[in-house]
């Protein structure tokens, strides 16, 4: 069943991908760790079932809406509590503080409005058709999941690639004073990366929510966790290795889960990256970066 | 004189443990950031410190002074063996692989057979009195003020502000921020020994006091202990008085408070204001 096992992780490792995507963005650009991003792809879900369930809305416009959602939410973060932040020059320790209590304030909210009993999109709302290649079943499911991660992320690449948002965002990633003197309106732009970033996670929260059928008030926390795994797998702001990474994290833990222990499969995730860290703290496909004195 | 206090106890004294073990664990927080570590592992030292005790205490019977001197030794050790490889990083790095570490302990706790699974071990006699917390406290304080006074306090500042520089000058940094760790993880686990007879032992006990305590010395401010106590007293009561008003809105007004103090004063309410050098 080997080939069955490598589908769910395709499947799995590309939702953590796109999820790891937003992460790291927001991390290259602002140099801030987010870590109510966990908590936004939580809404996300939460979002998507809501207007499934309570304004029978399409699927498809459920995701869109809660893209939407969960954009303006991040925005709302970065605008009202990062940046204030930033312009007292606050130390690097507190925006990581001020987004756990985002995180902690959205989770609670979260479980206040929904329960928190685990919720699931109606049957009859799911894609339902399943292919049989071989002795792999394939659910189209999975199939959209890929395709709307991969698309999502090929937008994304070319986006930061070739248009001129992309290469003035690469430039604040690598210096945000030179390109402030070089004349990029660096606060302004930092509203599209917190936009998108939240936006991509949001929408990994409802494919994650799909391909599991279950949103719960905390299935941001273990997610979160992950997508720092991810994000330093693939090194720190690198754009490509957190698709590298999120696809590496996706086969070691359905793997382990399939061979090892399934109650371990988490735990391997974090020994690995562990591990990892220890060996090579720039991640796997980071370059070294020297101290400058 | 005694009925009232009598009174009064049998009112605050869950208040008075938890603002203890909230402020005890701001200061194993602040132990490491002093040293210019982030740690985010105090979670799972408490849990380690917890559940060391409480099966100590459950299956062998040991009396209260031991489990108290084996909460403590129990995260040390774990710290002392995975300090060594992991405090080479530093930054967020270090605070990845701490959570990390953290995420691997809760999973380990949660899947075995012995720690009672997610129930957590319930059922821990309550040995602890108040005056033990406050006499800990007293005592950690005491040891901490005299520790900045001296040569590894200073070692501790001169890391913080230049890990190179404190190099150069002769200070073994490595041996030094392991101390740190092996301390702070110490004081971690005392904290869960003394809240498990309270929550009981389970592997979510961790996660959002840790937070708490860390929230505690940031909004106190990280330049002195003292402001950490007074962080850690500030938000005990605020929760308790918070819960008396309307308690699912505890954690949200709660965090709610930490944002703004943070906006309006990046430093902590009793923190020195750090100026940015060139």
């Amino acid at each position: 069943m080997l080939e069955q096992q490598l589908l769910n992780a395709l499947t799995l490792g590309s939702v953590y991908a796109l999820f790891a995507l937003g992460f790291t963005l927001v991390f290259g650009v602002l140099a801030v760790i987010n870590l109510s991003h966990g908590a936004l792809f939580m809404v996300g879900a939460y979002a998507a079932l809501a207007m499934v369930t309570r304004l029978q809305a399409p699927l498809w416009l459920a995701m869109v809406g809660a893209m939407l959602i969960s954009g303006t939410l991040g925005l709302l973060v970065d605008v009202l509590i990062l940046k204030p932040l930033r312009l007292r020059n606050a130390p690097h320790l507190i925006p990581m503080i001020a987004t756990i209590g985002v995180s902690i304030m959205l989770t609670t909210t979260a479980q206040g409005l929904f329960g928190a009993e685990a919720m699931r999109f109606p049957e009859e709302t799911l894609p339902a058709g399943e292919f049989i290649i071989g002795e792999v079943h394939v659910r189209a499911l999975e199939i959209a999941i890929v395709l709307i991660s991969f698309i999502l992320m090929a937008v994304m690449f070319s986006i930061l690639k070739r248009s001129q948002l992309g290469r003035a965002l690469r430039a604040i990633s690598e210096s945000p004073k030179a390109a402030w003197l070089l004349g990029i309106p660096v606060e302004r732009l930092f509203h599209a990366p917190s936009f998108v970033a939240a936006a991509l996670g949001g929408i990994a929260g409802v494919l994650i929510a799909l391909d599991f059928n279950a949103i719960t008030p905390g299935m941001g926390q273990p997610m979160l966790h992950k997508g720092i795994a991810v994000i330093i797998l693939g090194g720190m702001g690198d754009i490509r290795g957190a698709l590298i990474g999120g696809l590496f994290l996706g086969f070691a833990e359905v793997i382990s889960k399939a061979y090892l222990s399934s109650q371990m499969g988490d735990a391997v995730a974090f020994g690995l990256l562990f591990l990892i860290l220890l060996v090579r703290p720039s991640g796997l496909f980071g370059r070294q970066l020297e101290r400058k004195a | 004189m005694t009925a009232w206090f009598n009174d009064f106890w049998s009112i605050y004294s869950t208040l008075v443990f938890t603002v203890g073990v909230h402020a005890m664990l701001a200061l194993s927080i602040w132990l490491t950031l002093s040293c210019g570590l982030l740690s985010l592992a105090n979670a799972a030292f408490m849990g380690i410190g917890a559940y060391a005790s409480a099966l100590l205490t459950l299956h062998l019977g040991w009396p209260f002074g031991a489990v108290l001197l084996a909460g403590g030794i129990a995260p040390m050790l774990v710290a002392l063996l995975i300090g060594v490889p992991v405090l080479r990083l530093s930054g967020v790095y270090l605070a990845m692989a701490t959570l990390a570490f953290g995420e691997v302990v809760r999973i380990t706790i949660l899947n075995m057979e012995i720690t009672g699974g997610p129930e957590g071990l319930n059922g821990i006699p309550l040995a602890t009195e108040g005056w033990h917390i406050l006499l800990l406290l007293g005592i950690t304080i005491y040891g901490l003020a005299r520790l900045r006074r001296s040569k590894v306090g200073r070692a501790f500042e001169a890391i913080k502000e230049d890990e190179v520089a404190a190099r150069l000058m002769g200070i073994n940094v490595a041996a030094i921020v392991v101390l740190a760790f092996v301390m702070s993880s110490g004081l971690a686990g005392l904290a869960g020994l003394l809240i498990a007879p309270i929550t009981t032992a389970s592997v979510f006990m961790g996660l959002s006091i840790a937070l708490k305590a860390f929230s505690a010395a940031i909004v106190g401010g990280l330049s002195s202990p003292r402001g950490c106590i007074a962080g850690g007293i500030l938000l005990g009561c605020l929760e308790a008085l918070i819960g008396l008003w309307r308690a699912e809105m505890r954690e949200i007004t709660l965090f709610l408070l930490i944002i703004l103090v943070l906006m309006i004063k990046p430093e902590g309410l009793f923190g020195r204001k750090t100026m940015e050098k060139v």
